[in-house]
């Protein structure tokens, strides 16, 4: 049983058991991440009726995402798993999105897009899905205008495109269930910002006098 | 109720603090700073200090473990800054300690920051006694408080309308081409130079100043003479004496902090005086306030450096007096406040 968790668009918060959810709770508030992981993950437990030695690790949608928001649910889920002594298990939070779409039945070729601020998307593209209806990811998650992923990116004009505004922790945890049943790879340790944080460089002292 | 096993974290600025105290009793200070990456830019960029956070952390935690020789198993509470701050570093301490507190069904104690920085002092062996005034100065703060009592009355006499004294430091040395950080930078540049070389305005201190400002700060009208003085001296083709304007700063800097200080002292008949934050490291800070403390009858009280820095231990000090005094936990609403005032100990 995976405690699954995922903040790369607004807080969601899930119990994942065997392909089932077992309990999926979110707050879409994108400010709000801090004030209300503790709860959700309180509340996911309670509707699972599950108690913290029940679960066997934590899943965790590692972006692309905003950072701030982001390092929520990372920082989160490594301080739960270390509390409960239990693994972190990282999935791409694009990968839990295109993984749910194949599940429900979409098929080929999709492009999945999310908000990354700043008038910009976030988006991976995939070209189908495997036997286990794994997402096959091409290429690394990216960061376009919308208007310019179409010129930037002929390629995956064809590909049908979803724009999602949320991703469902619930998809993270079945997805990194399912990874963790086929003996696949997980997401590197390392959050997906896509951006670099916004410095301004220190170019020597401004003059003050006249 | 015996003393109990407080873990307490700290993310406000650039320095990953995770401390253990059982009761008034220091078992572990951890501390991982992301200082050098800040190096280049001059000053501590927010968002490269909570990534350093989000990669600190968990190391931190567990060499923090080791050194006290205990297991998150055994500890009775934790204790997390929930502000002032930078609200992305806050976050991630907030969101690692609810999750270890649910994680170890343990209860959480969101604590102030600046208050940490007073209740440190139990550490220190010896009882400190109410009312004390407190001086906190750090690259992110500059404030003087009066504590009546740590847990439960403390109140802010005055603080920085502009730059923090620590930032001050930095932003002279960058002007001198010294490196950051500019504390230490400009106190080493300041050995051989003649503190009354140049005479600096101290700010907020004119009597006109002193009707509204009488405990508050400013030190861009100081960073700004120094530029200037800096910038006729190059017009004028002069090499610029390093050592007398960083020292003659300096003296400015600690002037002006230490004087305020006294003042809250004994306008408020209070007879003891409490340095705290990273900038406390100066020397010439610590010896002019010894100095005139002693002049006027004020006992000194400055923590070990180690613990007047940003660090866990004082959120865990805190967190454990808190607890004595029979106080509920937090809960899980809360969040980071940047701007939490002192008179929230316990949010
Ligand atoms: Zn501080």
């Amino acid at each position: 049983m995976l405690l699954a968790i995922d903040t790369s668009a607004g807080t969601s918060v899930a119990i994942v058991d065997g392909g089932e959810i077992r309990a999926e709770v979110d707050v879409r508030d994108t400010r709000r991440h801090a004030e209300v992981i503790g709860s959700l993950i309180l509340e996911s437990l309670d509707d699972a009726a599950a108690a913290v030695r029940d679960l066997t690790g934590v899943a965790i949608g590692m972006g692309p995402g905003p950072f701030t928001g982001l390092r929520v649910g990372i920082a989160a889920a490594n301080a739960f798993a270390l509390g409960a002594d239990i693994p972190v298990h990282r999935v791409v939070s694009h990968d839990a999105l295109a993984f749910a779409q194949y599940l429900g039945g979409t098929t080929g070729r999709i492009l999945v897009t999310t908000d990354a601020r700043r008038r910009e998307r976030y988006w991976s593209a995939y070209q189908g899905a495997d036997g286990f209806t794994l997402p096959e990811r091409i290429g690394e998650p990216s960061l376009h205008r919308p208007e310019a992923l179409e010129h930037e990116v002929a390629e995956y004009a064809s590909f049908r495109r979803i724009d999602a505004d949320w991703v469902s922790a619930a998809s993270v945890g079945l997805l990194a269930e399912r990874l963790g049943e086929h003996g696949r790879a997980f997401a590197a340790p390392e959050p997906l910002y896509l951006r670099s944080p916004d410095v301004t460089l220190a170019s020597g002292s401004k003059r003050v006098s006249a | 109720m015996t003393a109990p096993l407080v873990l307490g974290i700290e993310t406000s600025c650039d320095e990953t603090g995770v401390g253990i105290v059982r009761g008034e009793t220091l078992l572990a200070n951890v501390i991982a700073s992301s200082m050098e990456e800040h190096a280049r830019y001059g000053g501590v960029v927010p968002e490269i200090a909570a990534r350093a956070h989000l990669e600190a952390f968990t190391p931190t935690l567990e060499s923090a473990l080791a050194e006290a020789g205990v297991s998150l198993a055994d500890l009775d509470a934790i204790a997390v800054t929930s502000g002032p701050g930078l609200s992305g570093a806050l976050m991630v301490g907030i969101a690692a300690a609810k999750a270890l507190a649910i994680a170890l069904d343990k209860p959480l104690y969101a604590v102030n920051h600046l208050v940490g920085h007073v209740g440190v002092d139990v550490l220190s062996g010896e009882e400190l006694e109410y009312p004390t005034v407190a001086l906190l100065v750090s690259g992110g703060h500059t404030s003087l408080l009066l504590v009546r009592d740590l847990v439960s009355d403390v109140e802010l006499l005055g603080e920085t309308i502009d730059d923090a004294a620590g930032e001050a430091f930095d932003k002279v040395a960058r002007l001198l081409g010294l490196p950051y950080p500019g504390g230490p930078e400009i106190d080493r540049a300041a050995r051989d130079g003649d503190p009354q070389a140049i005479r600096f305005p101290r700010g907020l201190s004119l009597p006109k100043d002193l009707e509204k400002h009488r405990y508050d700060f400013s030190f861009s009208g100081l960073k700004t003479a120094v530029a200037r003085h800096v910038e006729r001296m190059r017009d004028a083709g002069e090499v610029v004496p390093v050592a007398d304007v960083a020292a003659s700063f300096r003296e400015a800097v600690v002037d002006v902090l230490v004087t305020k200080a006294i003042a809250a002292c004994q306008d408020l008949g209070v007879p003891r005086l409490l340095l705290g934050g990273g900038v406390i490291a100066n020397a010439r800070l610590r010896d002019v306030a010894a100095e005139r403390c002693g002049a006027s009858g004020i006992e000194l009280r400055i923590p070990p450096l180690a613990l007047c820095t940003d660090n866990g231990a004082m959120i865990a000090a805190l967190g454990a007096q808190l607890i004595l005094a029979g106080r509920e936990p937090s809960g899980m609403e809360f969040g980071s406040d940047s701007t939490l005032p002192v008179t929230e100990i316990l949010v």
